[in-house]
């Protein structure tokens, strides 16, 4: 223990001097933010306004739609976690619950948070069913390695589980006019449908960009220069006055339609460069090999490079969507989408709250949940890279 | 041996690779042509059928705005509007790219330090402001420091009689003189430093002495400037509260203060992040051979690692460095009149919106592409010449 400190906080005078300057500065900053949270804040300002915080002005009747699909996508995701394929690894329990703390900890402290806010039976409830879900889907999964079922294919495993999820969400879109989405629904709202549509667009602009044909090579090139050179915001606010004018007239584009475009675009020409990243990483004798065993060259792509080049970045892919998902607050101001820190922010100007200097406690809120969001991705994603092997040669 | 199969003396054109080559090119290409002008014929109807202006004759205009801690006048042209946003923007990112390297790397090198307390802290900075997004950070800047968290003019902190710190803007120390003969001085000295430290390292090669080339170029580059300061006669004047306002030094606006602030604060964790990937990557065998020879801690990292780091981190970094130019759009957000501020004013004022914004997007893309050529042309500079 003495070792311990003597090699860690004070190996020489200088040493000294900056463990104690820096232990200072750290305990300051938890004392205060303690004291914030418990002693000064007043976190009424969140009770009060919490179902508009995280779904906007949903319709009341309408927000168990909102509680299924919640529930079958936890129930698919944890399904699909435990009915990968492969040999299932004998772990002890104590191990087991240390490492789902590590990883789920911070998002079960969280709901818990929430329930504790919505402070009703109702949302104590909702977390019992959440966790009920997760435990049936844990379920689920085994029961595919140990019975016939694993005899099914891939694709229709994952479809099983996501299409329940999927066709919730779609139930819900058809039932409450997006513009009635709002605060945290929204944002990941954003974020996951423009990530999955600028998927196949990144893909083509990336094999363009490293395509052997010059037209191609230069129009990909073009695309991803003139995107990346540019800001979002700006963007986001010449969509929101010219989007109308360059699609046919019958169509009229709401807030959401327009940041969807743009985040779509945008976000196609940083993928697109990721997976060049990707591409790049595939040693020349992948493609060789194929060749040598008589594939075309679009099969080669397909079958071959494309596939291991996508793996080989899929941290990186997560990276961009985390991105993605922090940009999605950029909505808010410049298209006035009612996202979350849209929300954050207008709930202070409340008569009932006005002036009195409560920012610190609806930004705290609204950055807890992003960050939340943002680093339990990035954990997971540098889990996926460990696993991947990526980073370590 | 069987024969091979023959092949026939002319390929049909449909199996020809250059021709197919260039019909998928060709294709391509008309799809996008089909593409374009389907945008465009959209554009054509719907512009006849709005009747809006779509050229660039709106610069003429008078702005009809004025522009905070600045002489612009109302009745000058839109043109001279985008001109000072311009200049505001390119402040912003100078001062930000280089407060945020600064810290950045304090904040990398931290990370990896062997003090737990240090290391602990650097984590914790990096992982909390990594992980929120950019505009938040912006608007606690602005609503939660700026305008609650910095007292009134009225009582306004006054750290050491140098600094004025008000919710009006925070005011420091400035010099008096013309602007222009100041930054000639500065750039003359540090010219005169660069020449003083090449003839030292030549000096020093020669005689097989340790160069400090650095030393000797901050010690020519101080004098320079002190000497030239006692020659011109520039004095300082330190801000001080006047009525509703603050009076000499130079007054930073607080909008300015938040952007910056913030930018600087997100700019630096992702830097921080990149410097200390960079120091990981530096080959294991360079730091215990500098071990072996007996460099000292700061040696060590001073002379072996670090400018190996930062050859790794450059393309990295130089994309933070865009990333922090194309975010200082974010000003708007706070009404900080740069670029995006004041085309979405003009808009707002009535001049045309689609030229207008297109034009600020033309601007951000030209020093996009300027600054990726200074980094790259850095790139190249430091890039390992391999055979």
């Amino acid at each position: 223990m003495i070792t311990w400190i003597r090699r860690n906080l004070f190996r020489s005078v200088t040493d000294g001097i900056l463990t104690i300057l820096s232990s200072a500065l750290l305990f300051y900053v938890i004392w205060q933010a303690l004291q914030f949270v418990f002693v000064t804040g007043r976190w009424e300002i969140i009770q009060v306004n919490l179902k508009i915080l995280l779904v906007g002005r949903f319709p009341d009747e309408l927000i168990y739609l909102l509680g299924f699909s919640l529930l079958a996508l936890v129930f698919g995701i944890s399904s699909l976690a435990a009915g990968g394929r492969g040999p299932g690894k004998q772990i002890k329990l104590a191990r087991t619950i240390w490492e789902a703390f590590q990883r789920f900890g911070l998002l079960i402290a969280t709901g818990a948070l929430l329930i504790a806010l919505g402070g009703d039976m109702a949302s104590l409830l909702f977390g019992l069913y959440v966790i009920l879900a997760v435990i049936a889907g844990r379920i689920f999964g085994s029961i595919r390695r140990k019975t016939a079922l694993s005899k099914l294919p891939g694709i229709v495993w994952v479809l099983i589980n996501v299409l329940p999820a999927l066709s919730l969400i779609f139930i819900s879109i058809s039932q409450a006019a997006l513009e009635e989405w709002g605060g945290f629904l929204i944002n990941f709202y954003l974020a996951i449908v423009s990530i999955a549509l600028c998927f196949p667009l990144g893909i083509l602009l990336a094999l363009g960009r490293r395509s052997a044909l010059p037209l191609l090579r230069w129009l990909s090139t073009a695309y991803i220069e003139l995107i990346r050179g540019a800001p979002l915001f700006v963007l986001l606010l010449l969509a929101g006055v010219a989007l109308e004018f360059f699609i046919p007239a019958s169509i009229t584009p709401d807030p959401i339609f327009r940041s969807v475009t743009v985040f779509t675009l945008f976000t196609a020409a940083y993928l697109a460069e990721v997976i060049r990243g990707g591409l790049q990483s595939i040693p020349k004798g992948q493609a060789e090999a194929g060749k040598a065993l008589g594939m075309s060259a679009t099969k080669i792509t397909v079958l071959i490079t494309l596939p291991q080049a996508l793996r080989n970045v899929i941290p990186a892919q997560i990276g961009q969507f985390i991105s993605l998902f922090k940009d999605t607050t950029l909505a808010g101001v410049a298209l006035s989408v009612f996202e979350l820190l849209n929300v954050g922010t207008a709930i202070t100007k409340q008569d009932d709250y006005l002036g009195q200097g409560l920012v610190y406690e609806s930004l705290a809120f609204v950055g807890l949940l992003f960050w939340v969001g943002s680093y339990v991705m990035s954990r997971e994603s540098q889990r996926i890279e460990k696993k991947l092997g990526v980073g370590i040669r | 041996m069987s024969s091979l199969p023959s092949t026939p003396a002319k390929v049909p054109f449909y199996r020809n690779l250059t021709a197919l080559k260039w019909a998928l090119q060709i294709l391509a290409l008309l799809l996008v042509f089909a593409l374009l002008f389907w945008l465009y014929s959209n554009y054509q109807e719907n512009i006849s059928k709005s009747n809006i202006q779509t050229d660039l004759r709106f610069l003429d205009n008078p702005a009809n705005f004025t522009i905070p801690g600045n002489d612009f006048d109302q009745s000058q042209p839109v043109r001279d509007a985008f001109v000072q946003g311009f200049l505001n923007t390119i402040r912003v990112s100078f001062v930000g790219i280089i407060l945020a390297t600064i810290l950045g790397t304090l904040v990398g090198i931290a990370r990896l330090s062997k003090n737990f307390m240090v290391r602990t802290l650097g984590t914790v900075y990096v992982e909390l402001i990594r992980n929120l997004p950019l505009l938040l950070l912006i608007t606690f800047m602005n609503l939660g420091v700026v305008l609650q968290a910095f007292p009134r003019i009225e009582d306004a902190w006054v750290p050491f009689d140098l600094f004025v710190v008000s919710n009006r803007g925070i005011a420091i120390p400035w010099y008096l003189g013309p602007t222009g003969q100041l930054v000639l001085i500065i750039f003359a000295a540090i010219v005169i430093a660069f020449v003083v430290g090449k003839l030292r390292i030549r000096q020093a090669d020669k005689s097989g002495t340790q160069d400090r080339a650095w030393v000797y170029g901050f010690v020519v580059f101080a004098i320079v400037l002190i000497g030239s300061w006692i020659i011109f006669g520039y004095s300082f004047e330190t801000p001080f509260v006047e009525g509703r306002g603050t009076t000499g030094g130079l007054r930073i606006d607080p909008s300015l203060f938040a952007l910056l602030a913030s930018l600087v604060i997100y700019t630096s964790s992702h830097i921080a992040e990149i410097v200390r990937g960079s120091i990981l990557a530096v080959n294991r065998g360079q730091g215990e051979a500098a071990d072996a020879i007996a460099l000292s801690g700061s040696q060590k990292m001073r002379l072996i690692i670090l400018p190996q780091a930062f050859r790794i981190a450059m393309p990295a970094i130089g994309n933070q460095y865009l990333n922090l130019i194309k975010n200082t759009s974010l000003g708007a957000t706070i009404s900080y009149f740069e670029l995006t501020q004041v085309a979405q004013i003009t808009v707002g004022n009535g001049s045309p919106a689609v030229p207008a914004f297109t034009l600020t997007l033309l601007v951000y893309l030209g020093i996009s592409l300027t600054t990726s050529l200074v980094v790259n042309y850095f790139n190249r500079r430091l890039a390992l010449v391999e055979r």
